[in-house]
C-alpha cells in the first residue's frame, strides 16, 4: 500500500517535472502556421488586402478572419497553396473574374521620376532619373504601388496579352444535359 | 507477327477510323513553283523561339542562318531560298489559337542561290558527337509532327544508352501519305540516314514500324535495307500506331512507365522523314528548309503530295492541288485526328506540318454533345488504358486534381475517345483544356516563387542600406563629438596657459 502510493507520488512528480521543463524548453513562440502561410504570400508588403503587410496578412489568414482569396497580386496559385495549407475548399471562381496583369508604362508620358521603382517590392521595373523607365514582366506582381505614386499615369496595370506560348484551350461550353 | 497480333491483339484501345489515303497515295511528291513571299516562324519547334540574326533589309542565301537557337531545348532557323528580308514581325501562326507569331518575311529574289554548304563524303566515319552537332545547326526537328528538337533527343539518348532504336513508319492518321510518299520515293536516303542516327547513339538494334496498309513503302524500305541490319517490321493498321508509346509497345513490347520517357526503357524513336532529313544535312550539309506535305480532303481538287519550302502561304500550296472544291467544311493543318483546325489561308507551312487537308461536311462528322451515356465505349478505345468519361466529368465540374489522379498527365490526346464517342462529348477537348490549364497554374507557381525571391532579396537590401546608413550616421557623430571634445579640451589648456603665465 505504502510502497503503492509512493512510487505513484514519485512517477508523478518525475513526470509533471518533465512535462515542466519541456514546456519550458520547447516552447514555440507564436503560431507557427502564421510563419508558413508568409513564407506562401508574395512578400510584397502592397496592401491590397487591407491588412498592414504580409505578415498582418497571414495573421488574419491563420486566425480565420480572411478569406484566401485575399490577395489578388498572387493570383490563382496563392489560393490553391492556401486552401492545402489550411485545409479549405479553394473557391477560384472569384479571382479568376480578374485577369492576370502586369504593370506597363506609358513612354510618351514617362518623365523619368524614378518614384515607381523605387516603390516597387520585387524590383521589376527598371530606370534612372531623366531616363523612360521599363517593367521585367515576369517579375511584376501587379501589386500596383507604381500606380499609385506614378505623377502622370503612365504607368499602369494591364492585362498580360496572351501569347502563343500561354494560350490553352477554353472549357467546352457547358451547354449538355437536355 | 500475326501470332503476336492475335495474342496481344497488337495494341491497346485504338480505333479503326477510314484511311482516305487513296486519295494522294499514288501521287509522286510534286514540287511547289517558288512563292514570292516567304513567311518563316521564329519557333517551329518545342522550346525556346529562335533569336534572329539577320536585320530586315539584308540579303540572305537559301540555307543560310537567320536565327539562332537559344537555350537547351531550341531549334534554328534557315532561309528557304535566297532573297531579302523584308519584314520581323507579327504574322498569322499555324497554331489553333490563330494568334500571331514573331515570323521572318524573306521575299525571294528567284535565284535560288545555296549559301556554301559543307557536306561530307564519308558521314559514317564522323564521330557520334559530330553528327548531333551537325542535326542542331540544321535545325532538324521531329518531323512527325512533335517537333522536338532532334539533336536533344540524340544527346539525351546517347547519355542514357540506347538498347533499340525504332523509325517511325507509322503514319496512322487518315489522309496523310507524305511519308508513304517519302519511303517509297527516297529509301536509300532515309536508310543512310538511320544508318547515321544509329551511330550516333549507338543502337544495337534498329526496326522500322511501317503500317501494313502501305506495302509499296514496306516492299521498297526492305529492299533499300538489304545487307544491313535495320530490320522492317509491318505492324496492323489502327490508330494510333504512329504515337511513340504505341509503336513502341507493338514492337518491342515494352510499355514506357506513366510520366516515363522512351530512354528510360532504352528506346529511341525518330520519324521516317527525320531520318531522310538528317542524312540531307550531314552528307550535304542542307539545313531542314523544306518538308513533304500532304494535300488532301474531300474538297480538294486534286489530293497530292508536294515538297514545300518552310514558310510557304497554305494559299500557294492549294494552286498546286487545283484549289478548293467548296463547300469546305474545314480546314486543318496536319491529320483530321490530331491536327489543327485553321482559317487564314495565309498560314504558312513549318517544320511540323505534314498535312493540309479541306474537309467536308460528311467528313468532319460534327454534332451536338448529348450526355454521357456512361457506355464505356471510350474506355475501350484509350490506347493507354484510362477513362476518359470519368477524366471528363471531373474536369467538368473544375476538378482537375481528380482527374490527373486518373491519369490526366499519361493522356497523349490522341482523340480516339472523342472519335468513338456516341453521343459526340468532346472529350479530347476537356483534356487539353485541363492540361493547359495545369500548365498555367504551373507557371503562375513558378512566377510567384520567382518575386517572392525578388521581394525577399528587396527587402534585405532595404534593411542593409538602413543599417548602413545608421552605422555611418553614428560614426559620423563620434567623429564630430570627438573633434569637440578635442576642441574643448584644447581651448581649456590654452585658456590654463594663460592664465599661468598672466600669474607668472
Amino acid at each position: 500500500m505504502l510502497i503503492a502510493i509512493i512510487s505513484l507520488s514519485i512517477l508523478g512528480a518525475a513526470l509533471g517535472l518533465f512535462l515542466g521543463v519541456a514546456a519550458r524548453r520547447l516552447a514555440v513562440e507564436g503560431n507557427p502556421l502564421v510563419a508558413e502561410i508568409q513564407d506562401i504570400l508574395p512578400g510584397s508588403q502592397c496592401g491590397q488586402c487591407g491588412y498592414p503587410g504580409c505578415a498582418g496578412a497571414a495573421q488574419a489568414l491563420a486566425d480565420g478572419s480572411a478569406p484566401i482569396t485575399l490577395c489578388p497580386p498572387g493570383g490563382r496559385a496563392v489560393v490553391q497553396l492556401l486552401a492545402a495549407k489550411l485545409g479549405v475548399e479553394a473557391n477560384l471562381s472569384d479571382v479568376e473574374e480578374s485577369v492576370p496583369k502586369v504593370a506597363e508604362v506609358k513612354e510618351e508620358i514617362c518623365i523619368g521620376c524614378t518614384r515607381c521603382f523605387k516603390v516597387c517590392p520585387t524590383d521589376a521595373i527598371m530606370g534612372a532619373a531623366q531616363q523612360l523607365h521599363s517593367v521585367f514582366r515576369e517579375a511584376c506582381t501587379a501589386c500596383g504601388k507604381c500606380e499609385e505614386v506614378c505623377p502622370t499615369e503612365s504607368i499602369k496595370l494591364q492585362p498580360i496579352p496572351v501569347t502563343v506560348q500561354s494560350w490553352y484551350w477554353q472549357k467546352p461550353p457547358m451547354k449538355e444535359a437536355a | 507477327m500475326m501470332f503476336f497480333e492475335k495474342f496481344f491483339g497488337g495494341l491497346r484501345g485504338g480505333v479503326h477510323p477510314e484511311g482516305k489515303k487513296q486519295l494522294s497515295a499514288e501521287c509522286p511528291i510534286r514540287s511547289v513553283p517558288l512563292p514570292q513571299k516567304l513567311y518563316v516562324p521564329l519557333q517551329q519547334h518545342i522550346g525556346a523561339p529562335a533569336a534572329p540574326v539577320v536585320k530586315v533589309g539584308e540579303r540572305v542565301l537559301k540555307g543560310q542562318l537567320v536565327a539562332a537557337a537559344q537555350g537547351n531545348v531550341s531549334a534554328p532557323v534557315h532561309a528557304p531560298t535566297s532573297g531579302v528580308v523584308s519584314a520581323l514581325g507579327d504574322h498569322v501562326a499555324p497554331h489553333p489559337s490563330g494568334l500571331p507569331v514573331p515570323t521572318l518575311t524573306i521575299e525571294s529574289d528567284g535565284q535560288e542561290e545555296w549559301v556554301a554548304l559543307a557536306g561530307i563524303e564519308q558521314p559514317l566515319e564522323l564521330a557520334q558527337e559530330d553528327i548531333a552537332a551537325r542535326v542542331a545547326a540544321a535545325g532538324i526537328v521531329g518531323l512527325g509532327g512533335a517537333t522536338f528538337p532532334s539533336a536533344l533527343k540524340l544527346n539525351l539518348s546517347r547519355a542514357s544508352g540506347v538498347q533499340t532504336l525504332i523509325l517511325n513508319g507509322g503514319e496512322c492518321e487518315p489522309y496523310l501519305t507524305c511519308d508513304d510518299r517519302i519511303m517509297r520515293e527516297r529509301a536509300a536516303e532515309i536508310v543512310e540516314g538511320i544508318a547515321l542516327i544509329a551511330k550516333a547513339v549507338a543502337a544495337q538494334e534498329v526496326l522500322i514500324g511501317i503500317e501494313d496498309n502501305k506495302p509499296e513503302a514496306i516492299a521498297t524500305m526492305q529492299a533499300a535495307a538489304q545487307g544491313s541490319a535495320i530490320k522492317v517490321v509491318a505492324m496492323p493498321s489502327m490508330y494510333p500506331m504512329g504515337s511513340e508509346k504505341q509503336i513502341i509497345q507493338v514492337l518491342t513490347g515494352k510499355e514506357i512507365p506513366a510520366g516515363g520517357r522512351p530512354a528510360d526503357i532504352g528506346v529511341l524513336v525518330h520519324n521516317v522523314a527525320t531520318a531522310w532529313a538528317v542524312q540531307q544535312a550531314i552528307r550535304y550539309g542542307r539545313p531542314l528548309i523544306s518538308r513533304i506535305v500532304t494535300l488532301s480532303g474531300g474538297a480538294m481538287r486534286t489530293p497530292c503530295n508536294v515538297e514545300a519550302l518552310i514558310g510557304t502561304p497554305v494559299e500557294e500550296l492549294l494552286t498546286v492541288a487545283g484549289g478548293l472544291v467548296p463547300p469546305v467544311a474545314r480546314m486543318v493543318l496536319g491529320g483530321p485526328m490530331m491536327g489543327q483546325q485553321f482559317t487564314d489561308m495565309r498560314v504558312p507551312v513549318v517544320k511540323g506540318t505534314s498535312g493540309v487537308l479541306a474537309l467536308t461536311a460528311s467528313e468532319t462528322g460534327q454534332a451536338e454533345a448529348s450526355p454521357c451515356i456512361r457506355c464505356s465505349t471510350c474506355v475501350r478505345a484509350c490506347p493507354i488504358g484510362l477513362l476518359p468519361l470519368e477524366m471528363a466529368a471531373f474536369i467538368r465540374v473544375s476538378d482537375l486534381a481528380s482527374s490527373v489522379a486518373l491519369g490526366l498527365k499519361d493522356c497523349i490526346s490522341c482523340g480516339s475517345c472523342s472519335y468513338v464517342c456516341p453521343a459526340h462529348i468532346p472529350l479530347v477537348h476537356y483534356f487539353n483544356y485541363a492540361k493547359g490549364d495545369l500548365a498555367a497554374q504551373e507557371r503562375g507557381k513558378l512566377k510567384q516563387e520567382a518575386t517572392k525571391k525578388l521581394a525577399d532579396a528587396r527587402n534585405e537590401r532595404m534593411a542593409r542600406i538602413e543599417r548602413e546608413r545608421a552605422e555611418a550616421a553614428a560614426k559620423r557623430k563620434a567623429a564630430r563629438e570627438a573633434k569637440e571634445r578635442a576642441a574643448k579640451e584644447a581651448a581649456e589648456k590654452a585658456q590654463q596657459e594663460s592664465s599661468a603665465s598672466e600669474s607668472a
